[in-house]
């Protein structure tokens, strides 16, 4: 065994600099922990360490036990024992547990697979990872926790050394994540090297010998984990004045607005799982409100149930607007009643990417263009004229497709499909998320103008200081419940965690 | 320059049908564009072109295709059959119950894929077999015919020359006429309202162009109807048909949800369009037109076959790709379909006149429809990374 | 209970097929299964099995060919050229035949592999294109006949060794076979169950064991009587059991296998495992190609000429058969002998409504209705199991 070390590493996507001379050390059969904010460059990193970036796509270099080396694929790191579990798991559904563990690493003589043999190594891994399934049980009918650890049996399946996992938890419940942490710090005592990546810094905290935070693309800084608490790493995260980031707003609150009562909403496939458990909130006037809360809480799903029941199934509750309720049967419905969903994952659920930026821009509200039989055309052009440059789409005309343009420009495209819907009620869900630092700024200003106009905005971010710099209020929610309701004197990350962590 | 790169595929074809027929053109010393040809030429392909119509908005709709349409042409014309000569029906209600079984037809489809999420393929596969069964039965075997001159005029007559012209059809130059000053009206109307929006509107020199050429097809085609025998009932139908759809496609909401569904479902849907909706009447609509097409291709041959109208699904889906649909959905013209389906016609029917033999046909046509896939995919990938197969319905079967 | 729950699919689809069969036995009374038309069965539904094969491949990966129909009729054209025209040993023809099938599947696999081209357009191209190339292959009109060798290919039994012993007589060969499969499963599944005790793993309870042979051995007899009562067994048949084998064990046992199932299931997971996903997919339609032309050669010696109006839509019978047999539409599921349950179970009820005086009208669309049927009960039942074993 030995160090592992990646030195000024630098990755270019086109134009975009993602990495930037990033150094990074892993110390034999100890746990690593690498943090960052969304796009700080973490996953990029991985994937240039495991060769899903072969080399020569990037610049610097990686040494293992002393050696460079330059991985052409991933099959070539997998023979140093370098493994990776990507965030998104990579197991094939239809085939079976035992038969994912060992797919691309068959158990095979002369290209006839040993059956017996491959099963009896996957009961042996299965073992020690802890999983009580049979081999021959097919992959798609077990939960993501489960996958979770027959995606490290595969890992360990391959004579692992070196075990990089992105995320690892982002998908599981409390009891799954303290299984998987636990089997980390076991493999550690067999002397296997661990890199992890994750947003939840206490897990971060428990098990990491050694914290290296990434932010912009650059290591900021990297230190062992002794008397190191959340905030320390929270400010090598954020690096710069948090208060600097968002605009001031200046608005008149007025009377309550929109109100969601007793909402319950149940998984749309599995019949008896809550997803949203009875949840109460309001939003004022010209408020601007956030919803915290860590991935899986269950805040997509609340705002897509809201949004004309676009997520779930057997929907329970009420929602009022302006004193009155509103039964809302579909989405259609929702958006005639002046809500407006802006979702979070806006290139496959926001925009039509083939089309110009003006179809899109009218998509939610042809109604009003309609003259007669027909769309007028004319009418439409102007339209998205007049919010490219409302709220600045850098392009050279509204007839540019939206797949051409940048992050924040689509951003702003699928903002501005929404404002020309006229809603009164804005729910968006991570407004910023792969939006560089120009344009996040810009987008806060065009939440801060719907506040003005008296609109109820609602802002879904997992980037904590973004809610607490954007808003007036905040709701903590946790595994589908409202755990936590902050002012904004009162919201400070802490808090927020805190809410989270004892509920 | 942006204007011809926005609208290379749509050009790029136009130029491909041109050469091709000025190829053939000389290789036939001129056969082909003889004014009695060119009738011809329509006729033939009529029933495809009104396939192709409702293929091309199934293919947009998120890549799907409809493999029943042949199956169901043969219901259509049965069913005209039994309706017309066996139970001596006025032919106009006929016609109209026709139609609604060809919608009916669709509609089960419709139910199936959009509301039951039953892959397209299995669906419209099983219906091609269950429909040509029951245009079996209904036909017990035996072919009904002949029909009524009234129901072949449909497909075999032509519009009556009011003016007496004797050896040159008045009519048809007059009504060709009429088309090209409606054309340039509303185009100089077009432009005159893009100018009052402050919109830019096509550069001078291509509008020029285009009316020009727009005026001269239509001469062409004058002289062409002229010479022979009129313009035909059928040109008249696909006339209405192409400007309707077209219309339908480009100008309203139902066809704005169309390509929107097609393009990307999810957004749709959370734009508050109902997809399914959408899904369900692409595909009665196909049945309606199929039912049409079966019609015609009755009235042509003037006969009701249990076997007619085998292998024109894939003549249609040929069509619709060589007229620039994408695999992936959400892209297409209308007029793409037609001229689609024209290329495919002159070639046919270029190298039936050159002798060329059916089975050479079928070859060329498969590797014009290759090519023209081919040429799109590149021409695609050049200006982005190559799209993935696995990103539409048809692609991947759902 | 778990071995039902896991195969309820292939289960019933076994009991639909024993099931149709039972009811066509009754309703022609005892025609149906009358040793003759049992060997009839085989040798008239044998192009559609081995088509069959090569679709559920292509298929499992998520794709589909449309252009086997056209193939295996261009692939009898072939075969009637160079065997009656040219006059070329079998030998040499049939590899050439078969060479042919491959790169025509090299060409469809070449454009929808590596040049990311739809495969509906180019198995719809490949469909026109090798049509055409029939009808010129065929522009003098149906060649005939093949040499009796060829011919028997498709359409012989295999002899009685004890030499033609006059009517009524048994053919002893094919009971001898028979036994002698009986003899190697038995000897086959207790060595498994042995290598299975020795690794530790689960087994199937001796019971189980005992019922399934019993069945099986059962069956396998039962149509070595039917055949020894009739001309003894095709010739046919051999070939269909010796590729239904070949191919179940590629799909089961060898990495290739594994490889193809998971290019279908998840390709971006398939490929982030090391597969090479596309060079996967270009084989399978290689293979496909090849299977299409080796149908072509049992449909030509079957008919005993090249005909150019060969193929009646045998792509979509072949399409059908995989899909009934529980392919899934989204790839990466589906069993040969998925495939051979789903042409055998069309066969039958094409052989059945035959006998009962039905005419290919309704059978073709009871055919459509089977198809909607049987994949519209996978969608149903495939969110029922997910749905109540996600939890």
């Amino acid at each position: 065994m030995g160090t592992l070390e990646m030195k000024s590493i630098t990755k270019r996507f086109d134009r975009v600099l993602a990495l930037n001379g990033v150094n990074l050390t892993a110390a034999d059969g100890k746990i690593l922990a690498v943090v960052g904010e969304n796009g700080a460059g973490k996953s990029t990193l991985m994937k240039i360490l495991s060769g899903v970036y072969p080399h020569g796509e990037y610049e610097g270099e990686i040494f293992y036990k002393g050696e460079a080396c330059r991985f052409r694929d991933i099959k070539d790191s997998e023979k140093r024992g370098i493994v990776i579990i990507h965030q998104e798991l990579a197991l094939i559904p239809y085939l079976s547990i035992s038969e994912n563990i060992f797919l691309g690493n068959e158990q095979a003589k002369n290209g006839v697979i040993n059956w017996h043999l491959t099963y009896q190594k996957t009961a042996e891994l299965l073992e020690k990872v802890g999983l009580k399934e049979n081999p021959h049980t097919l992959v798609e009918n077990i939960g993501v926790g489960k996958q979770q650890l027959v995606e490290i049996a595969k890992a360990l399946s391959k004579r692992v050394e070196v075990l990089v996992l992105d995320e690892p938890t982002a998908a599981l419940n409390d009891i799954e994540s303290e299984n998987l942490l636990t089997l980390l710090l076991e493999l550690k005592k067999e002397g296997i090297t661990s890199i992890l990546i994750s947003h939840k810094l206490n897990e971060v905290l428990k098990i990491s010998d050694q914290i290296t935070i990434l932010r912009d693309g650059k290591t900021v800084e990297s230190f062992p984990n002794e008397n190191v608490d959340e905030n320390r790493i929270i400010r090598g995260m954020v690096g710069r004045d948090i208060l600097d980031r968002f605009p001031a707003r200046d608005v008149e609150q007025g009377e309550v607005m929109f109100e969601v009562k007793d909402w319950t909403v149940y998984h749309p496939e599995i019949a008896d799982k809550k997803v949203i458990d009875n949840i109460n909130f309001h939003v004022k006037k010209g408020e601007v409100v956030g919803i915290a809360g860590l991935m899986g809480a269950g805040r997509t799903e609340l705002a897509m149930s809201l949004f004309g029941g676009a997520y779930g199934s057997k929907i329970t509750g009420t929602i009022i607007k302006d004193g009155k309720t509103l039964m809302l049967k579909s989405i259609s419905q929702a958006i005639e009643n002046g809500i407006a969903y802006l979702t979070e994952d806006r290139k496959q659920y926001g925009l039509l990417l083939d089309e110009t930026i003006c179809r899109n821009i009218s998509l939610a509200n042809l109604k009003s263009l309609n003259t007669g039989l027909a769309v007028d055309e004319f009418k439409e052009k102007r339209v998205a004229e007049d919010y490219r440059g409302k709220v600045d789409i850098r392009s050279r005309d509204v007839q540019q497709h939206v797949k051409n343009l940048s992050g924040g420009n689509q951003q702003k495209v699928v903002l501005s499909k929404w404002l020309f819907a006229d809603p009164e009620t804005l729910i968006l869900d991570e407004p910023t998320r792969g939006v560089d630092v120009g344009a996040k700024y810009e987008i806060y200003l065009i939440i801060n103008e719907l506040a003005k106009q008296g609109k109820c905005v609602i802002v879904i971010s997992s980037e904590l200081p973004e809610v607490i710099g954007l808003s007036d209020r905040i709701y903590v929610m946790n595994e589908g419940k409202m755990v936590g309701e902050l002012s904004k004197e009162e919201a400070t990350q802490e808090a927020i965690m805190e809410c989270i962590m004892n509920h | 320059m942006s204007y011809i790169k926005d609208n290379l595929r749509q050009y790029g074809l136009i130029v491909a049908l041109v050469v091709i027929a000025l190829f053939f053109q000389i290789m036939t010393n001129g056969v082909i564009f003889r004014p009695a040809n060119i009738t011809n030429l329509i006729l033939q392909n009529s029933y495809i072109l009104v396939l192709a119509i409702g293929m091309m908005m199934v293919i947009i709709s998120f890549g799907r295709v409809d493999l029943s349409v042949g199956s169901i042409a043969a219901l259509a014309g049965a069913m005209s059959g039994i309706f017309i000569v066996r139970m001596d029906l006025p032919v106009w209600l006929s016609i109209i119950f026709v139609l609604v079984i060809g919608a009916a037809c669709g509609a089960w489809h419709g139910f199936w894929i959009a509301y039951r999420n039953i892959p397209f393929f299995v669906v419209t596969l099983a219906g091609m077999m269950l429909f040509r069964g029951v245009a079996m039965i209904v036909l017990d075997g035996t072919n009904i015919g002949p029909f009524p001159s009234s129901f072949q005029m449909m497909a075999a007559g032509f519009v009556p020359d009011i003016f007496g012209g004797t050896s040159f059809n008045i009519m048809a130059v007059v009504i060709c006429a009429a088309i090209a000053l409606a054309v340039i009206l509303l185009e100089f109307r077009k432009r005159a309202i893009s100018r009052k929006n402050k919109v830019d509107a096509i550069p001078l020199p291509f509008f020029i162009a285009k009316i020009v050429l727009v005026v001269a097809t239509l001469g062409l085609f004058a002289y062409w109807f002229g010479a022979s025998n009129g313009i035909p009932n059928i040109m008249v139908l696909l006339g209405i048909l192409a400007v309707i759809y077209s219309y339908i496609a480009n100008k309203t909401i139902m066809g704005r949800h169309l390509y929107a569904a097609g393009g990307n479902p999810k957004t749709s849907e959370l734009s508050g369009i109902d997809v399914k909706k959408v899904v369900f009447w692409v595909y009665v609509n196909m049945g309606v037109l199929a039912a049409l097409a079966g019609m015609v291709f009755t009235a042509r041959l003037n006969l009701a076959m249990p076997r007619a109208g085998m292998g024109f699904e894939l003549q249609a889906i040929a069509a619709a790709f060589i007229g620039g649909a994408s695999a992936t959905g959400g892209f297409g013209k209308i007029s793409g379909a037609l001229v689609g389906a024209m290329v495919v016609g002159i070639i046919n029917n270029g190298m039936s006149i050159l002798g060329v033999s059916v089975n050479m046909q079928q070859i060329i046509t498969g590797l014009v429809l290759l090519a023209a896939v081919i040429f799109d995919v590149f021409a695609k990938s050049r200006a982005e990374k190559p799209p993935s197969l696995e990103s539409s319905a048809l692609s991947q079967g759902e | 209970m778990s071995i039902i729950r896991n195969n309820i699919r292939q289960f019933g689809m076994i009991i639909a097929l024993v099931a149709v069969a039972i009811l066509f036995q009754i309703l022609t009374n005892g025609i149906f299964f009358r040793p003759a038309n049992i060997a009839n069965l085989i040798t008239q539904n044998g192009y559609i099995l081995i088509l069959a094969i090569g679709m559920m491949l292509v298929i499992i990966t998520g794709r589909i060919d449309l252009s086997v129909g056209s193939l295996l009729a261009f692939a009898s054209a072939l075969s009637g050229v160079l065997i009656i025209n040219m006059g070329w040993p079998l030998w040499v023809a049939i590899p050439a035949v078969l060479a042919m099938g491959g790169l025509s599947g090299a060409w469809n696999g070449y454009w929808i592999a590596y040049k990311n081209i739809p495969f509906f357009v180019v198995t719809l191209a490949g469909m026109l294109v090798f049509r055409g190339l029939t009808m010129l292959t065929l522009e003098d009109g149906t060649l005939t006949p093949f040499p009796d060798l060829f011919h028997t290919m498709s359409a012989g039994f295999i002899p009685n060794i004890l030499g033609n012993t006059g009517p009524g007589s048994y053919n002893i060969t094919a009971i001898l076979i028979c036994l002698a499969v009986s003899l190697i499963l038995i000897y086959m599944e207790f060595r498994n169950r042995k290598v299975s005790i020795e690794y530790g793993a689960e087994i199937l309870p001796m019971p189980f064991l005992i019922a399934k042979l019993v069945l099986l051995v059962g069956a396998i007899n039962l149509f070595g009587y039917w055949f020894a009562a009739a001309r003894g067994m095709p010739n046919i048949l051999l070939l269909l059991a010796a590729l239904i084998v070949i191919y179940s064990f590629i799909t089961n046992k060898t990495v290739m296998g594994r490889h193809i199932y998971a290019t279908g299931g998840n390709p971006k997971a398939a490929e982030l495992s090391g597969i090479k996903v596309k060079r996967v997919v270009f084989w399978v339609y290689v293979n496909m190609g090849v299977l299409a032309a080796l149908a072509g050669m049992v449909f030509a010696a079957r008919l005993n000429a090249a005909t150019p109006r060969a193929e009646a839509g045998f792509e979509l019978q072949a399409i059908a058969a995989a899909f009934i047999g529980g392919a899934s539409p989204m790839g990466g599921i589906g069993k040969i002998t998925g495939a051979i349950i789903g042409a055998m179970l069309m066969g039958v009820l094409n052989n059945g409504l035959g006998h009962l005086g039905i005419g290919a009208d309704i059978q073709l669309a009871v055919t459509g209705l089977v198809l909607l049927i049987a994949v519209t009960f996978d969608v149903y039942t495939k969110t029922k199991v997910s749905k109540t074993e996600k939890t």
